[in-house]
């Protein structure tokens, strides 16, 4: 642990720090524009030029040099004053002075530092460079003459999404950025290069000219585009959500967001339901909240009901509708929309048990029927930096262009019977190994055979534990905890034949099997749910309303509301409450703080933020078999708000489907 | 420096280029460079193979070749690397060329001390005999451009022409030089200085004389 000095104050910093990170540890800021903790060191910018002694008697790179044990450095003396307007000033002179025509103005890295440790003006009258613009695809903007070369996209490209499509050309003054070919960048992460780019270079298409940061709200909400649970930063101006960014959590998505997470929200203004719908001669017309409640009293369904949770939902609608469905005599409850029947007795059997964080440190993983680059981006990122570490991936299933290598041994669950020898000599070897099961094997009834191989493996010993399963839908682990699961899943409602089905944002079901059914479809968009329902309620989407989710590891996660609904549209817990007045049950709460003492008082694991303890893995056995096909089919497309969103519809038809929307030269 | 670009990938491109594959001889100098550099490694060759890609199309094309965008995605599936970084090492080095040339790629280093010792009476000559920097001639026999320091400053001005060093030049050595290779023939690379063998100095050194018959110890002498 080596001991140095910075501004006069001593302080000891850990092993392997450099001196930028050394400086920082001291609580002093050191400005830069290329170093970012999460990728590679750069040090192309000289942005963090600080005074090092021993060395030379020169202004060092802070960034890329090592912190050794008795060294003196000054940030605040008048060299390292004069090296940061020199390099600013160097920054600047090829850098448009377009502030007020450009997006990243506000939150601006250059901007800032320019203010904070620039000279106050230029010297420089020579013209500026120019640069064509690039075509990145349709999320990212780009405008290239703003670029100051830190390589920040570069090497995130290159390092943290593993798709090396970014590219820095030519060299010296004349160095571009571009993709290969000026193609659309193709990959689940690529917008993260908007937040990374410290410049106007790389902005945001769908959020183009809509805002400056100081004019909106921020809040701080949960993702709910996959089961990862992402920490965002919802921007909100007035009753419109105009953007979603990635908050910092080292346990979950670390500063990154998947781009259907960040990009889906213009699909929250579009297709919404917006008053109720009643069904009347095979045609839904519109109606008033009376009429509707009336409706659904008039089904009179005594103890015949159920209610089906969609897979954006918060624990609180799912716990307002269970106490609702239990008030009137019911206990059908049932999260799984497409017919799914795992064992749900543990928990433990069903949750991500390493936790995101772990899985980087797992040195075997094998990856069962989970096509993760799709289902799950965040936990791609973090198996590609196991990779880096040294981890050996093995894949059961049909193949898919993995971002960290891997070798795929087939597409046949009975492959989980009969490892082939290397893989089973791996995982047997490995200190740390990971079995991760999908959510297509888990369709396919490869759960048990999974447990078996934890135990087989001992992937469960001291401050480990192995076995992983990864769910798509962020309702999921919540709806586990609440009850939300049949034995036989979807098939026990059908088979009760339920007068009444209430459908939670429920999007995914096979309404034709509920054709007997009064389908009330609780939801806040017009998708196949609201196609199928016999009366519509609107509610609320996940940004308008407050609420606990439970992500695939089992861990919960407050949100906050952002936005109202829009027109009539209601939180759902208040939906679900009017309804227990219209059908004259009680459900004990009236608030939605009693809603959520009394969720606690049941499951008291959502009072908590963190992870909730699911308890030891039980012991498993069984035999699957067959194919599979991976469910997610469209990885833009999977929710009732993408399916909704331009942005999401047209990344689909350009990025999945080939179509050109590249853009004419001007 | 000349503005670099590269070559528009067109259908055109893709027909004339899209099979280019290496002959056995280029083939064989392709595995041997992959081959001086560990596993794991193996991209490190990159340069080597743009460099062989690009003289094999000279050979085919009777220039002195050059990397249109079907070649570097045949040298990144050759080393099974990313094309994106094929294209940054081809676009970063000005020896790559990104666009075609004419048979006799013409370099004429303009930086200090060539310019000091006359290159813009070199850059006129080659302008006079209708070449233009950046540009090929009608007749495709030169390319022309103005490149920077090629570490020939002893032997100023100088040009680069293919594969060879044309040096202490004069506008009329450098015509000779320029008509003799039109002509077909191969002029003496190097200095063009009559009596003058290398870089040593003209007219006898004017240091370290003692030194011309034998080994000479001046340490006593400081």
């Amino acid at each position: 642990m080596p001991k140095v000095t910075v501004d006069g104050v001593e302080i000891e910093v850990p092993q392997g720090a450099t001196v930028l990170q050394a400086c920082e540890l001291a609580g002093k800021e050191i400005p830069r524009f290329c170093y970012h903790e999460r990728l590679s060191i750069a040090g192309n910018c000289r942005m963090c030029l600080v005074e090092v002694a021993p060395g030379p008697p020169k202004p060092q790179a802070s960034c890329a040099l090592p912190a050794a044990e008795g060294q003196t450095i000054r940030t605040d003396s008048e060299m390292v004053k004069k090296a940061r307007e020199g390099a600013m000033e160097f920054l600047l002179i090829n850098h448009p002075l377009d502030c007020p025509i450009c997006d990243q103005g506000g939150e601006c890295d250059l901007q800032d530092q320019a203010m904070a440790y620039g000279r106050g003006a230029s010297r420089y009258d020579e013209n500026k460079r120019a640069v064509t613009e690039k075509y990145m695809g349709p999320l990212i903007k780009t405008t290239m003459t703003r670029c100051i070369h830190c390589t920040r996209c570069v090497r995130f490209s290159e390092e943290i999404a593993g798709v090396d499509e970014i590219g820095a050309l030519y060299r010296g003054e004349n160095m571009q950025i571009t993709t290969y070919l000026e193609k659309a960048a193709r990959h689940e992460m690529s917008a993260n290069v908007i937040d990374l780019c410290p410049v106007g270079a790389l902005t945001s298409r769908p959020y183009a000219f809509e805002a400056r940061p100081w004019e909106l709200k921020k809040t701080l909400g949960i993702d709910v585009s996959d089961a990862c649970g992402a920490n965002i930063r919802v921007d909100s101006r007035g009753r419109e959500v105009l953007r979603v960014l990635p908050r910092v959590n080292d346990d979950v998505n670390e500063e990154w967001i998947s781009d259907k997470g960040r990009f889906q929200i213009d699909g929250l203004t579009r297709r919404r339901l917006d008053r109720p719908w009643i069904r009347r001669d095979g045609k839904l017309v519109a109606a008033s909240w009376d009429e509707a409640f009336a409706a659904v009293a008039a089904v009179r369904p005594g103890a015949s009901v159920a209610a089906i949770a969609g897979d954006l939902l918060d624990c609180e609608t799912m716990f307002a509708a269970k106490k609702l469905v239990g008030a009137l005599g019911s206990n059908l409850l049932e999260g799984r929309q497409t017919g799914m029947d795992y064992d749900t007795s543990s928990l433990a059997a069903v949750n991500f048990n390493s936790t995101f964080a772990g899985i980087e440190t797992a040195d075997a993983i094998l990856i069962v029927g989970s096509n993760v680059r799709r289902e799950a981006p965040l936990v791609n990122v973090r198996l590609r930096k196991a990779v880096r570490k040294g981890a050996r991936v093995f894949l059961i299933g049909p193949e898919w262009a993995t971002t960290f290598g891997g070798e795929f041994l087939g597409d046949d669950l009975s492959l989980l019977g009969k490892l082939p020898g290397h893989v089973a000599e791996a995982l047997a070897q490995a200190e740390r190994p990971a079995v991760i099961i999908g959510g297509a094997a888990l369709a396919r009834g490869a759960l048990g055979a999974g447990l078996g191989l934890a135990s087989w493996f001992k992937l469960v010993r001291e401050g480990w534990n192995g076995f992983n399963v990864l769910h798509l839908a962020a309702a999921r682990m919540g709806g586990l905890m609440l009850g939300y699961a049949q034995p036989g899943g979807i098939a026990d409602l059908i088979a009760a034949r339920p007068k009444l089905l209430l459908a939670l944002g429920a999007d995914e079901v096979d309404y034709a099997r509920f054709a007997d059914s009064t389908v009330v479809y609780i939801g806040h968009h017009g998708d196949k749910g609201a196609h199928a329902a016999d009366i519509v309620l609107p509610a609320s989407a996940y940004t308008e309303k407050a609420g606990t989710y439970v992500n695939t590891e089992g861990r919960v996660q407050f949100a906050e509301k952002a936005v109202f609904a829009p027109g009539d549209a209601r939180e759902d817990w208040t939906i679900l409450r009017a309804l227990a007045d219209a059908l004259g049950v009680p459900v004990g709460f009236d608030s939605f703080e009693e809603l959520r003492a009394a969720m606690v008082a049941e499951v008291p694991a959502l009072g908590v933020e963190g992870l909730a303890g699911y308890g030891a893995l039980p012991a498993g056995g069984g035999w699957a078999e067959g194919t599979f096909a991976y469910p997610v089919k469209d990885f833009y497309l999977t929710n009732p708000i993408a399916r909704s969103s331009p942005t999401m519809q047209r990344c689909s038809a350009e990025l999945l489907h080939g179509e050109d929307f590249a853009e004419a030269a001007e | 420096m000349a503005d670099r670009y590269l070559e528009a990938d067109t259908p055109e491109l893709r027909a004339r280029w899209g099979a280019f594959a290496f002959n056995p001889a280029w083939d064989a100098k392709a595995r041997a460079a992959i081959a001086r550099y560990p596993e794991g490694r193996r991209r490190s060759a990159v340069m080597a193979l743009l460099d062989y890609a690009q003289r094999q199309i000279g050979e085919e094309t009777q220039t002195q070749g050059w990397l249109p965008i079907p070649v570097m995605e045949y040298v990144a599936r050759y080393l099974d690397m990313p094309v994106i970084r094929v294209v940054e090492v081809a676009t970063f080095y000005t020896m790559y060329n990104l666009v075609p040339v004419g048979r006799f790629h013409v370099q004429v280093c303009g930086t200090t001390p060539c310019m000091l010792r006359g290159s813009d009476d070199i850059m006129a000559a080659c302008k006079a005999r209708g070449m233009h920097p950046g540009h090929t001639t009608g007749d495709g026999l030169w390319t022309l451009n103005e490149v920077e320091c090629m570490g020939n400053c002893a032997s100023a001005p100088m040009v680069q022409i293919n594969d060879d060093n044309y040096e202490d030049l004069t506008a009329e050595r450098l015509n000779f030089v320029l008509d003799e290779l039109a002509a077909g023939r191969e002029p003496k690379p190097g200095t063009q200085e009559p009596g003058r063998y290398t870089v040593e100095p003209l007219g006898g050194p004017t240091t370290l004389t003692q030194m011309v018959s034998g080994n000479h110890d001046y340490r006593g002498e400081w």
